[in-house]
């Protein structure tokens, strides 16, 4: 187990060394923040049902910054490990493959929290932002949230041969995901049509399930979400564990 | 050296595909000896090591390490062996220090790894990122992440490929240290002269199989290669006289060059003294003893190509 809190602590050491990965996943969304709340303010507006601009575009970032975590992040590290012959050498110790990746999930999903934490204080202070749901539940769906995407990517990096082609397909989908989904930009300035085409990308699903219990929605609203979130986390998993390679 | 069996190796098999990576290959590598294994790329030499390694599961055979199985007893195994990869790297940001701290918390059991910084000549470079080191001194490092245990044999494949010839003595003085300290040592290369210089005992692989294992010694002498004296003669030449002497086995010249073949360490002194009594004048003239290459090239009637 020493082994393990090490080469997490390591990986995080390491995850903030690697100022693209920290910068999408920790400064960016901050970003978004300020200038979209610089222009729009966060008055309440009948437009997104009673509430600010910033309110409804915190749980959206979230959203998106469990797309970096888990498309990004997670698809090219993993990729670049195994090919750099990184995961390697790490199973030539007696350190266990759970281990291996256990540390991985769990460096990947502190960051993600912390992007999301650094973004609700910065939109709390800054903005007032209003939170009218349960944290718990809000908490519980960031973490299946974040548990499906990263099973996503552990696919996408068992799949594609190269560090290269991981990052390019993992753009690819990235992308037209985040302002497809409402994930970047509120769904609101979206034309319905492509808001019926969006239904079909998982991050869409992600920003129903935040946004709605953000504002108090009940799970019951919202078992859709979670069942095509759950079975995203039990496909990804049943896949990449035929396709995982570690070398 | 105790005769001590550490790595039992009998009728491994390992198959890709339709390739036949390593075909019924035997060898016992005993406690405490350098032991090489020696062959051109390809031959088979990572995928037996890695086998020995429990990396990889063979197709057939039957491998003891030091009374495990590294297939079924791997994680036990690999607490006790230091493993040093073939073209392996670490994350570039990692620091040298990091990565011993690291790697050392891996293992039930560490040695103190600074005084290992110390000996490896990596304490100035503590600090410093994986990326920014040498070729030289990221093969140092991964030395030190194979020693950071404390193991009873050390694996080492390729362990100089890459490196210019400065670095790559200074790595075979690295490894006899590892020997001094009382481990066993199994490397894998594809330098002939490394294996000759460095190991105790040789196994040349050739296309998945061993085709002779001895001491260096033992395959040159064994093959019966013969040394050479070459040198050049400047006017007459009675080439009879030299195909007498009773260590001279034949003569060939090629223009003004004349290559003596023989046996014994009498060979130089012989030919030399016959070419003064005579009063031939000769000169550049040197000795070239038979080397592994030699015996590569007796064996399978193929030169080692890098």
């Amino acid at each position: 187990m020493r082994g393990f809190w090490k080469l997490t602590l390591m990986e995080t050491k390491l995850f903030l060394r690697e100022p693209m990965a920290a910068f999408f996943t920790l400064a960016f969304p901050l970003m978004m923040l300020f200038l979209f709340g610089s222009i729009y303010g966060n008055k309440p507006t009948p437009f997104f049902g009673g509430y600010g601009s910033v309110d409804v575009s915190v749980p959206a970032y979230t959203a998106m910054i469990i797309a970096t975590s888990g498309l990004l992040s997670l698809t090219i590290a993993m990729a670049s490990y195994r090919e750099h012959g990184i995961l390697r050498r790490l199973k030539a110790t007696p350190l266990r493959p759970q281990a291996i990746l256990g540390a991985q999930v769990i460096v990947i999903f502190l960051m993600t929290t912390l992007g999301m934490a650094l973004l609700v204080i910065a939109a709390k202070i800054v903005y007032g932002l209003r939170f009218a749901g349960d944290p718990l539940s809000v908490l519980a769906a960031f973490v299946l949230s974040c548990l499906s995407f990263f099973a996503l990517g552990f696919v996408l990096a068992g799949l594609l041969p190269t560090a290269r082609t991981a990052q390019i397909v993992a753009m690819v989908l990235f992308y037209p995901m985040i302002f497809l989904s409402g994930a970047m930009l509120p769904r609101e300035l979206l034309p319905e049509s492509i808001q019926k085409f969006a239904q079909v990308l998982p991050l869409t699903h992600v920003v129903t399930l935040l946004r709605g219990l953000w504002i108090g929605e009940p799970w019951r609203d919202h078992l859709g979400e979670v069942g095509i979130l759950s079975a995203l986390l039990i496909i990804g998993i049943l896949i990449s564990a035929r396709t995982f390679r570690w070398e | 050296m105790s005769q001590k069996p550490i790595v039992q190796v009998e009728h491994l098999r390992k198959v890709y595909g339709s390739t036949v990576a390593v075909d019924d290959v035997s060898f016992e590598v005993y406690q405490g000896e350098i032991f090489g294994m020696v062959g051109p790329n390809g031959a088979g030499k990572t995928t037996t090591v890695e086998c020995i390694e429990g990396l990889r599961q063979p197709d057939g055979g039957h491998i003891r390490v030091l009374g495990l199985d590294p297939h079924h007893d791997g994680y036990a195994l690999r607490a006790r062996i230091g493993i040093q990869l073939q073209e392996s790297v670490l994350q570039d940001r990692m620091k040298v220090w990091e990565a011993l701290d690291l790697f050392a918390s891996f293992y039930p059991r560490s040695v103190d790894w600074e005084p290992l910084l110390e000996q490896l000549g990596l304490a100035e470079k503590r600090n410093t990122p994986f990326a920014k080191l040498s070729g030289g001194q990221k093969q140092r490092l991964f030395i030190a992440l194979a020693l950071v245990h404390d193991p009873e044999i050390v694996f080492l494949d390729e362990l100089t490929t890459g490196l210019d010839p400065q670095a790559r003595r200074a790595m075979w003085d690295l490894v006899r240290q590892i020997r001094g300290r009382g481990k066993t040592v199994f490397l894998t290369t594809h330098f002939m002269e490394e294996a000759e210089r460095l190991c105790d005992r040789v196994a040349i692989m050739d296309r998945g199989r061993i085709i002779a294992l001895d001491t260096p010694e033992n395959l040159i002498r064994m093959l019966g290669v013969e040394n050479r004296v070459v040198f050049t003669v400047d006017g007459a030449f009675e080439l009879e006289r030299l195909s007498k002497l009773s260590d001279v086995t034949r003569v060939e010249t090629i223009g003004e060059r004349v290559i003596v073949y023989g046996r014994g360490d009498g060979l130089v002194g012989e030919v030399v003294n016959a070419l003064t009594t005579s009063g031939t004048r000769f000169r550049d003239l040197r000795t070239e003893q038979p080397n592994l290459e030699d015996v590569f090239l007796a064996l399978t009637g193929r030169e080692m190509r890098d």
